[in-house]
């Protein structure tokens, strides 16, 4: 009887646990301390540590706006590099909070994944990186060649479209480290490497001579590259998808970090509803009324991270190009913050 | 029941034990209280990830199954494109693991056992070099060795374009080597089972000279004869079919080589890693095999007359055998679980298809359990085989 008692108390702790599941994200990261971030941590200009060890980059520079705005300190992160394969199965078992990780908005991803996509930080398309001295001109010209692609990524599912569509062969090396297939690559074991262009030029900006290598004019796919969360947790959707909108609609309003604190006597209503100086947005996301000051303050507004990061004074040399804001013929646009 | 009326002595025999102090009852509940606890351990397992994987509205199943994969393999046993499923581009998966695994399971025996004569030899610089071999790859780990040898396949040798050409039809570039081989033609279906014919013959052949010599003593030299068989007909059946001799030599037609045979730097580089490595285990454990037959053994063959060969073949090696095969099983279990390391340098093996599987359709838990049961299933078989052969070279004791 004892046995039978003991058997059906482990039984209903066991059902209890099951039903017990993480909570709110937001309390969780409070209760932490600190933002976890899935990062790429091998991408030049998107999410790679530099040489003092600083992370640096779109993504970590997302991660920090988001930092900002829940603790109002964008160093309250702690980073976790991820490969491609590892990303999404990181998010879902919940051992990271966000997914900054140059990672595409699918329609499969956003439902069958049990994830959701936010504001994208980057419009980005795949191309190709070819060798000069091979004289390719246009991707259609790349007929039975071996592609380097790194693994569970869309670019491997895009490029086998764009060859089966054009009814060319290809020979893929999948190799899923970023620095191994570089090297492969570098080293003339593919005829050319295929990823999203922003990734091309971070690829072609390490090689050993840069000017050996270009992107090709063909862009074969949409990629545009968002955070991800949890399926399911709205609040913290909310407040990762407004700590990247508050970048844009900063640059919108003309908001840099070095003028923000003077912007804080601005009479203009937008600014004042923007900066928390009229209180409203902080309380309805659940933070504090300084969270978009403090993501601005400490991180910038939009332009300032993209150009710090990939624009064009940096090896990456990045135009705006589609990521321009819409008023400047970009498609970069936020809803008002009212 | 009991009797009253019984004398003490049987009436302690006899009397019942308390249910629970009876060691045998006592045995059964803990055996049930274990099986039930790990059962409700499992069921706690699943309907814990059924129910949160409902709750974040992820797909489960194995509905992809038949699902169209849409990415591409780098290299392939059968015929596979991205409209194939899932399930074939799985296969292709298994397949490209049973390659290597069974390639490099052959050769690694092959090498270790030779590698272990040698470093027993009483030649003084044959066996110290086959020490420091062992020493050496058995101290690297496999995946540094693995990055070696690949960064060795693109580093070093050229392009396509420039590939060496070290005799007529054989190229060697940083995209693999690329063999001519024989153009189709059926006089090879006939050498096949001229070959196969060959094969049975030679078993018979040995069988009946085993049993001559357990008569009247007389040896018959099985070796070479079976050697001559297996050879000599698939050979005579060529000649008779014509001697077809056109060759599908490869030829460099766009980025890369058309026709012939290739064997990508990807599966060279695993091979070789996985067999250089593989094989200094191999070879100590061969050594130790040898070296556990007592010196006994090999001085009274010694002295009833037999060659060093025939004290070998039929005194040292059918009793190292016994201490040899068990260790050397778990050695090729080894070696195919670490293929599964491929995926670091691109070689398209089980766990790199099935990796990109569960990206793309985004069910880890199903792609996880699946690699588990793969890896399972080709370790039973293993070790099923080997227990086999093991208990076939036990010693019989008569």
């Amino acid at each position: 009887m004892k046995l039978f008692k003991l058997c059906l108390v482990t039984a209903i702790v066991f059902a209890m646990s099951g039903v017990a599941f993480a909570g709110q994200t937001l309390d969780s990261v409070k209760a932490k301390g600190f933002v976890q971030v899935g990062v790429n941590g091998d991408l030049f200009g998107f999410g790679k540590p530099d040489e003092k060890g600083v992370w640096r980059g779109l993504d970590v520079d997302t991660a920090r706006a988001i930092a900002a705005a829940v603790f109002g300190d964008a160093n309250k992160i702690k980073y976790v590099p991820l490969t491609a394969v590892q990303r999404f199965t990181a998010l879902q078992a919940g051992e990271i909070d966000v997914l900054c990780r140059n990672a595409t908005q699918t329609l499969g991803r956003d439902t069958e994944l049990g994830l959701d996509f936010v504001q994208p930080i980057y419009y980005d398309g795949q191309g190709f990186l070819v060798p000069k001295k091979l004289k390719i001109k246009r991707a259609r010209e790349l007929d039975g060649a071996t592609v380097c692609v790194l693994p569970g990524t869309t670019t491997e599912l895009n490029v086998a479209d764009y060859f089966r569509t054009n009814k060319m062969k290809m020979k893929p090396v999948v190799i899923e480290q970023n620095a191994e297939l570089n090297k492969a690559f570098f080293a003339g074991r593919c005829d050319c490497m295929t990823s999203d262009a922003s990734q091309l030029a971070g690829v072609r900006a390490v090689a050993p001579k840069p000017d050996d290598y270009m992107i090709l004019p063909d862009i074969i796919s949409k990629e545009p590259l968002a955070p991800a969360v949890r399926h399911g947790d709205n609040q913290w959707k909310d407040i990762v998808n407004y700590s990247v909108l508050a970048m844009i609609e900063a640059e919108e309003l003309g908001i840099t970090s070095t003028n923000v604190d003077e912007m804080l006597k601005s009479t203009n209503p937008s600014i004042m509803r923007f900066l928390g100086v009229t209180p409203g947005n902080g309380k309805a996301l659940g933070l504090n009324e300084k969270w978009a000051y403090n993501i601005i303050k400490q991180v910038g507004n939009y332009a300032e991270i993209f150009e710090r990061n990939v624009g064009i004074n940096t090896p990456l040399k990045l135009e705006r190009g589609l990521n321009a804001l819409w008023k400047d013929g970009g498609i970069m646009y936020s809803p008002p913050f009212k | 029941m009991r009797k009253s009326n019984d004398s003490g002595s049987t009436d302690n025999a006899e009397q019942k034990i308390p249910f629970l102090n009876d060691p045998k009852m006592r045995s059964i509940i803990y055996q049930i209280f274990t099986i039930g606890m790990v059962g409700l351990l499992g069921y706690y397992l699943f309907t814990n990830t059924v129910e949160n994987l409902n709750r974040q509205s992820i797909a489960t199943g194995f509905d992809f199954f038949d699902k169209e994969a849409s990415f591409e393999i780098g290299e392939s046993l059968i015929p596979y494109s991205a409209a194939d499923t899932y399930g074939k581009a799985l296969f292709v998966g298994i397949l490209n693991t049973i390659k290597v695994a069974f390639i490099g399971i052959v050769i690694t025996v092959i090498l270790g056992t030779f590698l272990g004569i040698a470093r027993l030899s009483t030649n003084w610089l044959v066996s110290k070099l086959a020490a420091v071999y062992i020493e050496v790859m058995q101290d690297i780990p496999i995946l540094l060795q693995l990055f070696f040898w690949y960064s060795f396949f693109y580093d070093v040798l050229p392009s396509p374009r420039e590939a060496l050409e070290p005799m007529k039809g054989v190229f060697i570039s940083n995209r693999g080597f690329v063999f001519a081989v024989p153009e189709g033609h059926p006089a090879y279906k006939y050498m096949a089972a001229a070959f196969i014919a060959g094969c049975i013959a030679a078993y018979f052949l040995r069988r009946w000279a085993k049993k001559r010599q357990e008569k009247t003593g007389q040896t018959f030299p099985v070796f070479f004869c079976s050697i001559a068989i297996i050879l000599g007909l698939p050979l005579v059946t060529w000649l008779f079919s014509g001697a077809p001799h056109k060759m599908n030599v490869p030829e460099l037609s766009g980025f890369n080589f058309q026709g012939g045979i290739n064997m990508s730097p990807e599966f060279g580089a695993l091979l070789l890693g996985l067999v250089l490595y593989t094989a200094a285990f191999v070879a100590e454990i061969v050594r130790a095999g040898i070296q556990a037959i007592i010196r006994g053994q090999t001085e009274a063959a010694m002295s009833i007359g037999l060659r060093p060969g025939q004290i070998l073949n039929l005194v040292i090696l059918p009793q190292a055998l016994r201490v040899i095969i068990p260790p050397l099983t778990s050695q090729m279990l080894n070696l195919t679980k670490n293929s599964s390391l491929a995926v670091a340098i691109g070689f398209p093996d089980f766990v790199s298809v099935a990796s990109t599987t569960i990206n793309q359709t985004g069910q880890a838990i199903e792609g996880v359990t699946l690699i588990m049961v793969v890896y399972l299933c080709f370790s039973l078989l293993t070790s099923f085989f080997m227990n086999w052969y093991n208990k076939k070279m036990a010693l019989v004791e008569r």
